[in-house]
């Protein structure tokens, strides 16, 4: 099971989201494999938070399907997803700030001896863990609150790959943070991808960000995605000019209309 | 030479005397406990300075148990303080629950004590109600508990017609004396309550998910937990906690009477314990043993006017500049732990 013979973690093909009258997602086609750190752009609106949803189980798609590992799956639940080992990171959704890093990096997941809370234990492993994945957290016991934003991403990331999780979805994990906090995040992506068993998407609204750490980037406009090419074959400039392109387009169909 | 360089080496470095002393002091200051036990520690020095009979043991169970059941309730009101709701009911079902163990002995004869076992049943199954209505019909907690207050009390003073009743012939005797009547018996279940949920709070599962649903709802159910059964276990805790110190204000004053907790009186006190113990109304922190010495700060200030011969009237004035200030300190002290060193 662990040694499968395809790369491919993860393919979603012709997945479509209707909410109403509104359609989300019309033709959704993309795949993303192990070792491969995928970048999700797109305006707001595009349907990136819909299609995230899709992939995490939290919404079930109208139409198209969904391959983890070449198998197709019909993902019931975030919690069924997270079975199969995909499992998304918020970037400030993730820490009880009036918890101790240990007790958030167990958070659901708690060592316990009878009833009792086996705090010795959990406060090795998470030290032994943060200290492997290259986060450096001076001590574990610390409150969650008084992190940086950086740490608090990292230690969130490394929670995520701690409970196994192999298709790791990334929403924003770089925004408002400043340059050094960044830096620690992008090295921290980095040493997962060198790992090669994890899959990454990475959602983001920077595009200098995403083709920094992204092997290749995809483009999601208006449900669909529109662009896919690997980071070494496109520029800041060309995604830039893409975009703007949409929104001219958008703009004179508009005023066509009136 | 050598000399010296232990001379340069002590200067650069504090006396590990000083050093532990300092780190103690740190410690201390930074436990939620630290300022409400300084304020209790202060009282019992003024008072007994004030009046020498503070300290003589029929004065110190007066005050044992004016703090014990209202204490008992402020354990299940930091629980919820904690998971970021709030229960202003729990002081009616103290008033109903002896009722209710009336009604079973003295109309159904059922035994003493399953009797009790039901009175403590039904008042979980009043939680169980306060937590659905506000967690599944998105009622805040203050008035989903508000309305329950009234309904209760209708309850109350329908079926007993506002009469007070004897203690049933069943429980009196041994059960009696243990579950309230005994000099110290309330005092003794209280501590052993506060023992048991510290414990509960501070080093299990339970409490661990109980502080990271209020201090971050969304992450506690992204991390898989189920912030609904956690609040609603919460709302059982209050209301049966809130029975037992009911049941046992009975037996010790050997009445059952419409008036215990005194209607909203019970509810607030136990929310002042709570509030001036270190927990916080917006959820997330709080501690037992705070609150557990915050009451006793409340029913040794209320005691020791009385014995210093201070009228009454302005022990509410204390009280409430009590809240006030301990809620200040809070959270000067909060912002204080959050960005002093670790």
């Amino acid at each position: 099971m662990t040694t499968e013979p395809v790369p491919e973690a993860l393919r979603v093909e012709g997945v479509a989201k209707r909410f109403g009258a509104l359609t989300a997602l019309r033709e959704v086609n993309l795949h993303v494999n192990r070792g491969e750190v995928l970048g999700l752009l797109g305006d707001n609106g595009a349907g990136k938070s819909t299609l995230i949803k899709v992939i995490c189980g939290f919404h079930q798609p109208d139409a198209g399907r969904i391959l983890v590992n070449g198998a197709e799956v019909t993902l019931r639940s975030v919690d069924h997803a997270r079975s199969l080992g995909i499992d998304t990171v918020y970037q400030d959704l993730a820490l009880v700030n009036e918890l101790s890093v240990y007790h958030n990096m167990f958070l659901n997941r708690e060592h316990r001896i009878g009833p009792l809370l086996n705090n010795r234990l959990m406060r090795r492993l998470a030290a032994q863990h943060l200290s492997d994945m290259g986060v450096n957290i001076p001590d574990v016991t610390v409150e969650a609150a008084k992190l940086s934003g950086g740490q608090r991403q990292a230690i969130a990331v490394a929670r995520t790959v701690y409970s196994d999780a192999r298709i790791l979805l990334l929403d924003e994990p770089l925004a408002a943070m400043g340059a050094k906090e960044g830096a620690l995040i992008l090295d921290l992506i980095g040493d997962l991808k060198s790992r090669g068993d994890l899959a990454i998407i990475i959602i983001a609204h920077n595009y200098a960000h995403a083709l920094q750490v992204c092997d290749r980037i995809n483009i999601l406009q208006h449900g669909r995605i529109t662009f896919d090419k690997p980071t070494a074959e496109t520029s800041v400039a060309e995604l830039t000019d893409l975009v703007i392109a949409e929104y001219r387009s958008n703009r004179n169909r508009a005023r066509e209309k009136a | 030479m050598t000399e010296v360089a232990t001379a340069a080496e002590t200067a650069a470095r504090p006396r590990p005397a000083v050093d532990l002393a300092k780190r103690v002091l740190d410690a201390f200051l930074r436990r939620r406990e630290a300022s409400v036990l300084v304020v209790a520690i202060g009282l019992v020095v003024y008072f007994q300075a004030s009046t020498p009979i503070f300290l003589t043991t029929d004065n110190l169970r007066n005050i044992a148990q004016a703090t014990a059941p209202t204490a008992i309730v402020a354990v299940g009101i930091v629980f919820l303080l904690v998971s970021g709701e709030i229960d202003v009911s729990v002081g009616m079902v103290a008033a109903l629950a002896p009722y209710l163990l009336h009604y079973a002995i003295d109309f159904y004869s059922v035994p003493a004590i399953p009797a009790i076992l039901l009175a403590l049943l039904i008042s979980a199954t009043i939680g169980l109600v306060n937590g659905l209505i506000t967690t599944r019909l998105k009622v805040p907690s203050f008035v989903t508990t508000l309305g329950m207050f009234y309904l209760l009390y209708g309850v109350l003073l329908t079926t007993s017609k506002a009469y007070p009743v004897p203690i049933p012939k069943p429980v009196k005797g041994d059960l009696q004396t243990w579950l309230g009547a005994g000099d110290w018996a309330t005092l003794i279940w209280c501590l052993f309550i506060v023992a048991i949920f510290h414990i509960v709070l501070t080093r299990t599962r339970w409490g661990l998910h109980t502080i990271s649903v209020g201090g971050n709802l969304l992450g506690a159910t992204e991390a898989g937990i189920r912030a609904n059964r956690i609040k609603v276990g919460n709302f059982m805790l209050v209301s049966v906690l809130g029975a037992l110190a009911g049941i046992m204000e009975a037996f010790r004053i050997n009445s059952i009477d419409p008036n215990i907790g005194g209607g909203t009186r019970i509810t607030f006190t136990a929310i002042a314990a709570a509030v001036i113990g270190g927990t916080a109304l917006a959820g997330g922190s709080g501690t037992v043993i705070g609150a557990l010495l915050g009451m006793f700060v409340l029913a040794m200030l209320q005691n020791g006017f009385n014995l210093i011969g201070i009228s009454a009237y302005p022990f509410f004035l204390i009280q409430g500049a009590a809240i006030l200030i301990s809620m200040i300190a809070n959270q000067y002290l909060s912002r204080l732990r959050r960005t002093g060193r670790s």
